[in-house]
């Protein structure tokens, strides 16, 4: 524990509110020479899909259409995660500035950010720096603006998809995708949506250069990423940290001396048991060598005096409870699989059961309609195949 | 005109009808009445043009909008994998033991209803719970007292 | 013409129009891909995932109904990895269905067993979820909704919402709790629902069928003391067909009248002879509101008058319109008005006392069952009509009662109330109240046939949701001189989403017609919520062509010309409008809550 085998980054919450400035800069250059940055910088998505941001906004900005929306997706619900909620009482105007830019290139007028209902008490302090914000816009001569919009208590609106069908009023249910947003998003139209950390990093890119930020992780997966860590730690909290770490620095760093497992990406995510920490990277899959998992950022740590059986238990009743509901492998598969590991604990089912079980997450994974039911099987599969004598006995 | 009819037609003015205003509506609504009545659903489906099975559906399907009625202070416990295993289940007696209810239940003087609610975001501050929109963290069972005692002399 | 896109599917090739999803290019291929949440009536949904298929080269399968072909592409619907996959979707599917086939209404007819049944699905491991808690809501005249059989597919509220735009269904709350609901889960009678049993026939299983009154019906037969008198709407007669083996569209009046004078029914009459009074209590009701309006300057009869005879229809008009009830024509439907006359006009007759007179009626609709319970329809001093069944319902006691449809002899209607004319025949499809109605007012205005080839209104013909028409009525008889020159312009509209447009145009002064006929359900009564599942738009097309073929068979194509019409007037009712056809073949209607 406290071995500080990992670099501390300050860049997000770094003390700095030149934002006129910033932005009359930022203003003053063409759209292409701004998305080139970007994608130069190598940032992905923040959220945990990891699209590339420089290519969404490009991508959107091509689109043909009058009306076009930025929304920031401030819908944090993945258990585990806590950074998005910091950096919007922290620094806010980071944020706002990465989706004025984002307004300026792809054409669009008005932004929203998708606040969950959880996070209602930020909304006076947030609305001031809103004002605060369009003050500045207003100096500079642009007429973007941006609106909280506040969720009601639904996970799946973190889905993008879902969050625009709550945002147009209607039962948070994902879509079929294609289309994307970037092609028919919110109200049918072009729209970028970004978790609140990718605007923030937008920010530093814009400030600084995206040199700064590219040199900063490994290969493809490039910058500095916040961490939201809980559980068997000492040192709870949120922390930036390059991408490209490997799992064991992290424990090294983060763990109480006695870690089983962690889990990587929230209740969504892979559970690491202790034997696979040297081979693990954290960081988007591709060039890296060993097991790689990408993350919103949620890492939760398990000592040795936790029953893993008892957090598979409690994930599958998050999802159980925050499935939207529409389609049959999430809907189904969700009870199935909660069912069938209290039924396999208390001997209904023959321990063979759990690779029926295990079969099931994949087909939800094949099948199911949007992320969550397909990433339910990672939590699901990486828990009982690495832990099975605890799900059993 | 019911005092619904009244709340509904000023959150009406101040969003307009479309059907993207749905949500800002039916929270302004919660924000008055802690819950969604039928009247209340019946008239905002009336204002903005849709089914009041449309509004109902919507409504339940975002777990902070109740259709059941609820008291004044709305209590929602995190029971997500931090808070449960940093003790969600000694705050939740506690809470049970403080206003003499059950999960689930509303307080008689309808002053408090006591639930569960998934991830809140502040597992780092384990555990925690909403009342209302004020976030309560770092919980324990003496400080779960004092905070119901506020509230109760509030 | 838009761009083509060629790919492979199970290693064909095929060249199809981009957009086009890979279930429709499969089916080009005339590979069956299985589907539950899809229906070609409805848009894509993509929740059940029964039709996922795999791209190569990807590692998710895709919804085939919800995933628009690209270049190139290569799809397997068939390999390991679909079959295993699709086969543990129909197993969590029956995980959470109440499966218990040999006790259920659809047992037979139903998509999910035929799925099962493909599949082989013989052995369930997963956990029963179907236990328990489900709530079954019979306690409307017309819809059974059963939870316990849903599979969530989401067809019904599509259906209800989209087609129907009625809005009684939704769906409710998420995770494993979402369901499908009606405002606050209450009964389905105490809702905004028409009873138009659209979500009946768009269901794939048993959450949502007709209550049936069969065994009501074999009581009454088995019952020496009772006069059971049937009557057919004409719809009935060109989907029977379909439900005992013969292909859609086959006409089969004579067989079926062959038949339920077999199933013991003592009077085997048509709702066709009232149809055709309809028209001529409704035509007269037209040129008096013509009149008053147009001469007498009096609107308290107001302008457009719109048809009354789909019972679903009504409904939606008494919750969604109530400001403008006086528009509604107040003719009771041809079943109401039958229902009235069988138990006074007939019951006299035929010297039967009306009390041991048992009023069955034989329709393509649910809606129809509510209709009969409503309390206005008691004006023979009973209940007019005391059982209606659907076309299915029929076709059930047909097999019940072991009768070889197909070797049928063609029998005729018994007399009083059994004739009818062709058009009273074309009231089965959208569009032909207006055309009778038409044929018959013209008629009696200009004292010459409608200006039509053949009598054949073409314009309101079709499936087109909205149609306008408009006849031009020249060279009118002395009493009518006021509407000499004037043009009559109609507007015929099918399925509640067509007719809230046209309803909303109309309270907004948007459009100014004479006259509007609606049928609630899309294709009017030929496919109605009581006829053969499935219906769809090809089969409606192929129903449509045999009710015009039936009418252009007859040799009386005129309500006017009904003898037996002419002779009830004479006998019985005196004129349209008159004091005993006030008593007993016109109605009112009521105010209806918005929920």
């Amino acid at each position: 524990m406290g071995k500080n085998m990992l670099k501390r980054i300050d860049l997000i919450f770094k003390n700095e509110h030149d934002t006129d400035e910033i932005l009359s800069k930022i203003f003053k250059r063409s759209n292409d020479d701004l998305i080139n940055d970007l994608i130069g910088s190598g940032l992905k998505g923040r959220g945990g899909a990891g699209f590339p941001t420089g290519l969404k906004w490009k991508l959107t900005s091509e689109a043909k259409d009058d009306e076009k929306y930025v929304i920031c997706n401030a819908d944090e619900g993945e258990p585990g995660t806590f950074k998005d909620r910091e950096i919007l009482t922290q620094v806010p105007h980071k944020v706002l500035t990465g989706m004025a830019v984002c307004g300026r290139i792809i054409g669009a007028k008005k932004g929203f950010i998708y606040l969950r209902g959880e996070y209602n008490f930020l909304k006076p302090h947030l609305n001031e720096e809103i004002d605060k914000f369009h003050a500045i816009l207003k100096k500079l001569g642009s007429d973007f603006r941006i609106e909280i919009f506040s969720g009601s208590g639904a996970y799946i609106c973190g889905e993008e998809s879902s969050l625009m069908e709550s945002m147009e009023g209607k039962r948070g249910e994902p879509r079929n995708k294609p289309p994307f947003p970037t092609e028919k998003g919110y109200l049918g139209k072009p729209t970028v949506i970004n978790n609140v950390e990718t605007l923030a990093h937008a920010w530093t890119i814009f400030k600084y250069g995206p040199k700064k930020f590219r040199d900063l992780g490994v290969q493809d997966s490039r910058g500095s990423k916040l961490f939201s860590v809980s559980g068997d730690t000492p040192i709870a909290g949120i922390y930036e940290l390059e991408l490209g770490m490997s799992l064991q620095d992290f424990v090294d760093d983060f763990g109480d001396d006695d870690c089983k497992a962690v889990q990587v990406g929230g209740a969504a995510g892979f559970c690491v048991p202790r034997k696979k920490f040297r081979e693990t990277a954290i960081g988007y899959q591709g060039k890296l060598t060993g097991i790689s998992l990408p993350t919103g950022g949620s890492m939760m740590l398990f000592n040795s005096s936790r029953s893993m059986y008892n957090v598979l238990k409690n994930y599958l009743e998050f999802f159980e409870e925050e499935s939207c509901g529409q389609c049959t492998p999430c809907r189904v598969g969700c009870q199935q699989l909660l069912e069938g590991i209290e039924a396999v604990k208390r001997g209904e089912k023959h321990q063979h059961y759990l690779n029926k079980l295990l079969r099931l997450s994949e087909t939800m994974k094949m099948t199911a309609k949007c992320g969550l039911g397909q990433s339910v099987a990672n939590s699901f599969s990486s828990i009982v195949e690495n832990f099975r004598e605890e799900m059993i006995y | 005109m019911t005092d619904i009819q009244q709340l509904v037609g000023e959150l009406v003015k101040k969003h307009g009808t479309k059907r993207e205003k749905l949500l800002p509506i039916l929270q302004g609504v919660i924000e008055k009445e802690r819950s969604l009545s039928d009247y209340a659903m019946i008239e905002i489906a009336k204002q903005l043009g849709i089914s009041a099975a449309d509004v109902y559906g919507t409504a339940t399907f975002y777990s902070f909008m109740d259709t059941e009625p609820r008291g004044e202070n709305i209590i929602r416990v995190c029971k997500t994998i931090t808070c449960f295993m940093k003790g969600k289940n000694q705050i939740l007696l506690a809470l049970e033991d403080a206003l003499k209810i059950k999960l689930g239940e509303t307080t008689p003087d309808k002053k408090f209803t006591l639930l569960e609610t998934n991830c809140l975001g502040w597992c780092h501050k384990a555990p925690a719970m909403l009342i209302n929109d004020e976030i309560y963290t770092d919980l324990t069972i003496e400080r779960v007292h004092e905070i119901i005692g506020e509230y109760k002399n509030k | 013409m838009s761009k083509m896109v060629n790919l492979k599917i199970n290693g064909i090739d095929v060249s199809v129009e981009a957009g086009t999803t890979i279930l429709e290019a499969a089916e080009k291929l005339k590979i069956k891909i299985p589907v539950l949440c899809y229906h070609k009536d409805l848009c894509i949904a993509g929740n059940c995932r029964v039709c996922v298929v795999e791209v190569v080269g990807s590692r998710k399968l895709v919804a085939a109904c919800a995933t628009p072909v690209n270049e190139g592409l290569e799809i397997l619907t068939n390999s390991l990895l679909v079959r295993n996959a699709r086969k543990d979707i129909i197993e969590l599917l029956l995980s959470e269905h109440n499966a218990d086939c040999t006790k259920c209404y659809r047992n037979g007819n139903c998509e999910l067993q035929d799925l099962a049944a493909e599949y082989k699905i013989t052995n369930q491991d997963f956990i029963d979820l179907a236990h328990g808690t489900y709530t079954i809501d019979d306690l409307s005249p017309s819809i059974v909704k059963d939870d316990s059989r849903c599979i969530r597919c989401q067809r019904c509220v599509r259906t209800c919402t989209e087609l129907q735009s009625v809005g009684a269904l939704s769906v409710a709350h998420k995770g494993s709790e979402m369901k499908i609901s009606t405002f606050f889960d209450r009964n389905i009678r105490e809702v905004v629902c028409t009873n138009c049993g659209q979500c009946v026939i768009h269901c794939p299983t048993g959450a949502l069928v007709e209550k049936t009154y069969i065994e009501r019906v074999w009581d009454a037969i088995a019952d020496p003391t009772k006069h059971v008198v049937v009557q057919t709407a004409t719809a009935v007669r060109i989907g029977l067909g379909e439900e005992l083996e013969l292909d859609a569209g086959s006409r089969v009046t004579g067989k079926m009248v062959s038949a339920l004078k077999r199933l013991g029914f003592d009077s085997v009459l048509d709702t066709d002879f009232t149809a055709d009074l309809t028209i001529m209590e409704e035509g007269t009701e037209l040129l008096h509101r013509l009149k008053a309006n147009l001469v007498e300057g009096d609107t308290s009869e107001p302008l457009p008058l719109t048809t009354s005879c789909s019972p679903g229809w009504v409904k939606f008009f008494e919750h969604t319109f109530p400001d403008m009830l006086d528009h509604m024509s107040t003719c009771k439907s041809p079943q109401q008005m039958f229902g009235a006359l069988a138990k006074t006009y007939f019951a006299k007759k035929i010297e039967v006392d009306p009390e041991n007179m048992v009023s069955v009626s034989i329709m393509p609709c649910t809606a129809k069952k509510y209709e009969a319970d409503r309390p206005e329809m008691r004006d023979s001093g009973q209940k007019d009509v005391d059982y209606v069944l659907t076309t299915r319902e029929l076709a059930v006691m047909i097999k019940q009662a072991g009768i070889q449809f197909s070797d049928l002899p063609e029998e005729k209607y018994d007399s009083i109330m059994g004739q009818s004319t062709g058009a009273a025949v074309i009231f089965g499809a959208t569009g032909g109240v207006m055309e009778a109605a038409l044929r018959t007012a013209y008629e009696i205005v200009t004292g010459r046939e409608v200006p039509f080839e053949n009598l054949n209104i073409t314009p309101v013909r079709g499936l087109e949701g909205v149609r306008e028409a408009s006849v031009k009525i020249e060279n009118v008889l002395p009493d009518w001189k006021f509407l000499e020159g004037a043009e009559l312009k109609c507007c015929v509209a099918h399925g509640l989403a067509n007719a809230r447009k046209v309803m909303e145009k109309v309270q907004n002064k948007e459009v100014e017609y004479h006259f509007i006929e609606i049928m609630a359900c899309p294709g009017g009564c030929l496919g109605g919520g009581g006829q053969p599942i499935p219906t769809n738009d090809e089969i409606r097309k192929k129903r449509m062509d045999a009710i015009y073929e039936e009418d252009a068979n007859m040799t009386l194509r005129k309500s006017h010309e009904n003898p037996e019409v002419v002779q009830i007037y004479k006998e019985f009712l005196g004129e349209p409008l008159g004091k005993e056809s006030h008593k007993l073949l016109h109605t009112e209607y009521f105010e209806r809550q918005r929920y």
